[in-house]
């Protein structure tokens, strides 16, 4: 009874744990511009070259 | 796109736009709706170009709506340095009129992910707890199986209450208006399953469907989020169309400079100048002692009109050749252009009053199912059993018929649908256009852009020699005279003749190996005749003048695609603005009997109301401003791509592309949804009749009633995902 109480506790912990990360990326607009960041991979920061500074 | 684009400097110290600028605090933020842009370059140039305007905070662009947010401190930075800036570097840019339509249904988005992620959050988890207990029950001790169903209560009340939301209000509301629609048993279903299985979580009974009702919203809001990602493809077209009305226009100030402003902030007696290309913002009259004009966009008469000096210039008109000074006449809003949005605006509210396919049919399940559950309860009561028996019947029965199929399947079709279509270049704006378009049995066809290129073609290439069309192509290349643009298109890539001048009106010349070069009218070229618009001259040194003739003509798989939508047993129209002879003329080439030509737009607009009133399904396909009403009052209808914006607005779908053929497959992948929403329908119905008997006497266990649900939307989705498959081929 005590394992299985445990059992139950974690899988509602994660799968809230899990809703909660979901419903943040939603709030904080990571969704917004799927396309847009698809292409945005493809954009180099030149500062993160190691030769950019010489 | 037809949107001009203007020198830095008729837009500094425009102060215009500052009504464009939200300001928060030392913050100001701007928006810009940017056409134009398509990968990771665009955006990189766009930003890092913004960021480089002193002063700039940040600037960031999203893809997916062409929105580039700008963020600035106090007024360091002015809106029409920004947008001059982005036009600069080669993006069509206008002010976002702070639409907060928009920011509503991206609100609406956000809400249907979040109902949608805690259902299925709540649906895993509750199913985990119940089948437990379905399957190992029987090892359970009775307090264990009492626990879980009380976890699964708790779990699932909040959860199912919680992401319910959107049928509970849509339900209200249409109740409120005393009428019923598919989510009046859904609501009803998800309610009473939830209030059953608590009470019979309290007396301890078996009757649980906790699982049945979070996994029930859980289905129905994925349809529902598909649905909403239809129709917010119809809205975006409708934000455009808002931000193309701040169109720019020069007017000349009192002291004779020139201003830029917004072409609706344009009055009557204002001097408009327009250079070659500008579209006439407002109907007035020529200043000058005369101008040639392209029709097309508002007649669609192909060859371009001469007016003399006085003569009237309509909203919607083009000009070709010299820049002119244009009186205003008459307002904006009374010009030519906004009769038409008064058409198509009674045009989109003829076809709001379509139903659609589910909304037809929960109109019929509605008042069936309420009785049938009304039945199953007398009839317990009446056999003798208790109270609760004669609910739960009633109640199984509502749960086990709620209609999953109209609520998952239609959308789940459409969307598969419009993907296929979108992949072979068709854009289509909203779910019940396709419905539309499957039951057409005639289509009607503008002429001019349509069936026709709408711009003039050289056609007499045969009888000239390749080095002199190469000649005048060189010189052709420098002017944007639409024949010269014509013959260059023609010509291919190739060189520009140096130092080549213009004179509006007459023609082209320049210096090459010691003689001088002249491409233009008859009479610039020397000759002492009467030339026409639709031909130019060709004169190399002192030798004899060469004709280049230039006819519109027929797409290249017109015949082709009327072919096949007679084969398909719809009856092809031509419905043109256009004169008698050179309408007749595509009539009989492309093979059509029943046209009409010399339409103006109400014309058009009638013609269809006239199809409508013979009780015909009609299809217009059309590109002009001449066209929107017709667009608008249509059973169902497309633009091709080259499309004014208008047009583009009115029409249902949209072709990309030169291509036509594309018109014949949306036939044929309309249908085929069509009839695969009837096949999801009969098999809904075919499972119901199974499931009504069985549940109305009593022998549905909640197990049973959760997995046929579930099999029921997954064989329905399983069935829309054929449409697919088939586009593959």
């Amino acid at each position: 009874m005590n394992g299985m109480a445990l059992i139950i506790g974690a899988a509602f912990v994660f799968g809230l744990g899990a809703l909660c990360v979901l419903l943040w990326t939603l709030g904080s607009g990571q969704y917004d511009d799927l396309q847009g960041d698809a292409e945005r991979i493809l954009i180099d920061d030149e500062e993160d070259r190691p030769d950019a500074a010489g | 796109m037809g949107a001009l684009i203007f020198p830095e400097s008729h837009l500094h110290g425009d102060d215009d736009l500052s009504r464009f600028v939200r300001r928060e605090q030392s913050q100001s933020s701007f928006g810009i709706a940017v056409r134009g842009a398509h990968c990771a370059n665009c955006i990189a140039k766009i930003e890092s170009g913004v960021r480089g305007i002193s002063g700039v905070a940040n600037a960031r662009l999203n893809l997916s709506t062409g929105k580039l947010e700008v963020t600035w401190k106090g007024d360091a930075v002015s809106a029409a340095q920004v947008i001059a800036r982005v036009r600069a570097l080669g993006y069509d840019a206008q002010p976002f009129d702070a639409a907060q339509s928009q920011d509503a249904d991206a609100g609406e988005q956000t809400f249907l992910l979040r109902c949608l992620a805690v259902a299925g959050f709540g649906t895993v988890f509750v199913m985990g707890l119940t089948d437990a207990v379905w399957y190992g029950g029987a090892e359970m001790s009775a307090a264990t199986r009492n626990l879980f169903f009380w976890l699964a209560g708790a779990v699932s009340l909040p959860v199912t209450l919680f992401a319910s939301q959107p049928f509970f209000r849509s339900a209200f509301q249409s109740l409120a208006k005393r009428q019923t629609n598919m989510d009046v048993p859904i609501s009803l279903a998800i309610a009473l399953s939830l209030g059953l299985s608590l009470y019979q979580t309290m007396v301890h009974g078996t009757q649980i469907y906790f699982d049945a009702a979070v996994m029930l919203a859980f289905l129905l809001l994925i349809g529902r989020y598909l649905d909403f990602l239809l129709r917010d493809r119809a809205r975006g077209a409708a934000r455009q169309l808002l931000a193309m009305q701040a169109e720019p226009a020069r007017r000349f100030k009192p002291n004779g400079n020139l201003e830029t402003v917004a072409a609706r902030e344009i009055v009557p007696g204002d001097r408009v100048f327009l250079t070659s290309g500008e579209r006439v913002p407002a109907d007035g009259t020529l200043e000058d002692k005369d101008c040639l004009i392209d029709v097309s966009l508002v007649t669609g008469e192909t060859e371009p009109v001469a007016i003399s000096h006085g003569g009237a210039l309509h909203a919607g008109t083009i000009i070709l050749g010299k820049p002119v000074t244009l009186a205003v006449a008459a307002r904006v809003e009374d010009s030519l252009v906004a009769d038409l949005a008064r058409l198509l605006e009674a045009g989109q509210q003829t076809r709001s009053l379509y139903v659609r396919l589910a909304d037809r049919a929960a109109r019929a399940y509605v008042p069936f199912v309420t009785a049938l559950a009304a039945l199953v309860f007398a009839s317990w009561l009446w056999t003798g059993a208790t109270f609760v028996t004669a609910l739960t019947g009633a109640i199984t029965v509502l749960v086990i018929t709620c209609p999953c199929a109209l609520g998952l399947a239609v959308p789940a079709v459409q969307i598969v649908a419009t993907g296929r279509l979108f992949r072979r270049g068709i854009f289509v704006k909203s779910g019940d256009a396709l419905e539309r378009l499957a039951e057409i049995d005639t289509a009607v066809f503008d002429k001019t852009g349509t069936l026709t290129w709408g711009t003039p073609q050289l056609v007499n290439s045969d009888q000239i020699p390749r080095d002199i069309l190469d000649a005048a192509a060189s010189l052709a290349r420098a002017s944007r005279h639409p024949l010269a643009r014509a013959l260059a298109a023609f010509a291919g890539e190739g060189p520009v003749a140096q130092g080549v001048r213009e004179t509006a009106g007459a023609g082209l010349e320049a210096d090459m190996h010691g003689m001088t070069l002249k491409l233009g009218s008859a009479r610039w070229c020397g000759l002492d005749v009467r030339g026409s618009t639709s031909e130019l001259w060709f004169r190399p040194g002192h030798e004899a003048p060469v004709r280049l003739e230039f006819r519109d003509r027929m797409r290249p798989d017109t015949a082709a695609m009327l072919a096949a939508l007679r084969e398909r047993g719809i009856d092809v129209e031509m419905l043109t603005g256009d004169r008698e002879a050179p309408a007749a003329e595509i009539a009989a080439e492309a093979d059509i009997t029943q046209w009409q030509a010399a339409a103006d737009p109400k014309t058009k607009a009638a013609r269809m109301q006239t199809l409508r009133a013979q009780g015909r399904r009609a299809l217009m396909v059309g590109d002009g401003l001449n066209d929107a009403a017709a667009l608008a009052l249509a059973h169902v209808s497309i633009a091709p791509g080259s499309a004014v914006d208008v047009s583009q607005l009115a029409a249902d779908m949209v072709l990309r592309g030169d291509s036509l053929m594309p018109i014949v497959e949306a036939v044929d992948v309309a249908r085929k949804a069509r009839s695969l929403v009837l096949e999801n329908f009969g098999m809904a119905a075919i499972y119901n009749l199974i499931a009504i008997p069985v549940a109305a006497l009593g022998f549905v266990s909640p197990l049973i009633a959760a997995a046929s649900m579930a099999a029921s939307s997954l064989v329905v989705t399983l069935n829309a995902l054929r449409l697919a498959r088939g586009g593959q081929r």
